[in-house]
């Protein structure tokens, strides 16, 4: 069976910045909101979409020649659920107050888009080798999106950056809504107009 | 096409479905095997922690010591074993007692710890340990503000959960927008006390095996200076 669309290395590259899944595809809002007040719950939900990414394209992609396509959605799903579920209980064992802090938002990785849309674009069609790789520079992606604004939020909420002290000399006034869920708003729009005009810079308008 | 080779087209299509299902169902089988005691290891350690705010003057290292030792069960009217823990001071005097309770919330099941003083008369402080309520509307359960009203309540009669203030007597005031999450802990509680209290009373403060138990381990880890 031989592989159409784009080669390893090109799904790679795309998932990181070209098809950012935060800023250019606009998938995966509910966590990109939700979890990023501070670094160490962002880089947290990061680490358990990546997992549960990886995992359900490899799958996906060894039993592709097996898909029906009206059972594919079905059959998408289950192995989402069940690698969430993983990753929910090994939280839950080894890193028991961050698995608490990120609460139902573990559980919501299921509904994440950036997972079933991986797995129905390329892990469905393309080779395992091809797959991973696009689950991993999707991953690497979805973490600097996350990052990106859990950065802004925790510096200009809470004057730290996972947890150490930053602005603490500045005398920093702590802007308390950055950490609330306007300023996740706020950061996620203007971060967004700022890929936006970075991007048409680069076209040449 | 005859029924037949519909049939088998049905079993034909969704053997992957149906083999993958197995297959993940074991997969999560193992994952809790493995890893659930250690989830309840987690919880047991953090019920220790918020002994010393559950009830006033206990000791969290001396209570995880005695309930260590001394697993209780209370067989509550329901009729089901329930764990209990017995808060100790540091003297290893009993201050009263942690019951786990959990129920149905809004969204999900909902996690707690009551604390009670030594009669069972008085509740002295409520925990959530667990909950996956709404985020910004039912969370707030969670926090100080509301569940600090359930200290100092009496156990005789049912807590009523109001939404305005003030609450007099067994009344507990809702959470703003969240009516039936704080129904919800208010009933679990009421649940728990009516279920629990009476087994509880029936072990005493110094329930048996406690004492003896504690006595002979406590001169083991102090080189016998206790009697």
């Amino acid at each position: 069976m031989t592989s159409h669309g784009p080669t390893a290395a090109e799904r790679f590259i795309n998932g990181i910045l070209p098809e950012n899944p935060v800023y250019r595809q606009l998938l995966g809002m509910c966590p990109t909101l939700a979890v990023t007040g501070a670094m160490e719950p962002a880089m947290t939900m990061a680490g358990a979409t990546a997992f549960v990414l990886i995992c359900a394209n490899v799958i996906v992609s060894l039993i592709r020649g097996l898909l029906r396509p009206h059972l594919r959605i079905l059959i998408f799903t289950l192995t989402i659920a069940t690698f969430v579920t993983i990753a929910d209980r090994v939280l839950a064992a080894y890193l028991y107050q961050m698995s608490k802090q990120l609460g139902p938002y573990v559980p919501l990785i299921i509904v994440n888009c950036v997972i079933i849309s991986r797995c129905e674009i390329c892990a469905s069609k393309q080779s395992v080798g091809v797959a991973l790789a696009d689950a991993v520079g999707m991953s690497i992606g979805f973490a600097l999106g996350l990052a990106s604004i859990a950065t802004v939020r925790e510096i200009l909420g809470s004057g730290t950056w996972f947890g150490c002290e930053l602005l603490s000399r500045l005398n920093w006034p702590n802007w308390g809504i950055m950490v609330l869920p306007p300023g996740a708003f706020f950061t996620l729009g203007l971060l967004l107009a700022l890929a936006e005009w970075i991007g048409q810079r680069r076209k040449g308008y | 096409m005859s029924t037949t080779g519909n049939q088998g087209g049905y079993i034909g299509q969704a053997w992957l479905v149906i083999l993958l299902a197995l297959l993940y169902g074991g997969a999560l089988a193992g994952v809790q095997t493995t890893l659930g005691p250690r989830i309840e290891q987690n919880k047991e350690n953090e019920t220790y922690d918020r002994i010393p705010e559950l009830v006033p003057g206990a000791d969290r290292n001396e209570t995880e010591k005695v309930n260590k030792a001394k697993r209780l069960t209370v067989t509550g009217a329901d009729g089901k074993g329930h764990r209990v823990f017995l808060a100790v001071a540091a003297d290893r005097a009993p201050k009263g007692w942690v019951v786990p309770a959990s129920g149905l919330g809004f969204a999900d099941r909902i996690d707690l710890l009551i604390g009670l003083d030594k009669q069972l008369s008085k509740i002295t402080g409520l925990y959530v340990l667990d909950q996956k309520e709404t985020p910004g509307l039912g969370d707030e359960i969670r926090r100080e503000p509301f569940r600090k009203q359930f200290g100092g309540k009496p156990t005789d009669e049912p807590l009523v959960v109001v939404k305005t203030e003030p609450a007099a007597g067994s009344q507990i005031v809702a959470v703003t927008g969240a009516t039936i999450s704080s129904d919800s802990v208010a009933q679990i509680v009421n649940q728990a006390i009516a279920n629990l209290k009476g087994p509880i009373r029936e072990l005493g403060t110094t329930p048996q095996g406690v004492t003896t138990e504690v006595t002979a381990e406590d001169a083991e880890v102090h080189g016998g200076s206790r009697p």
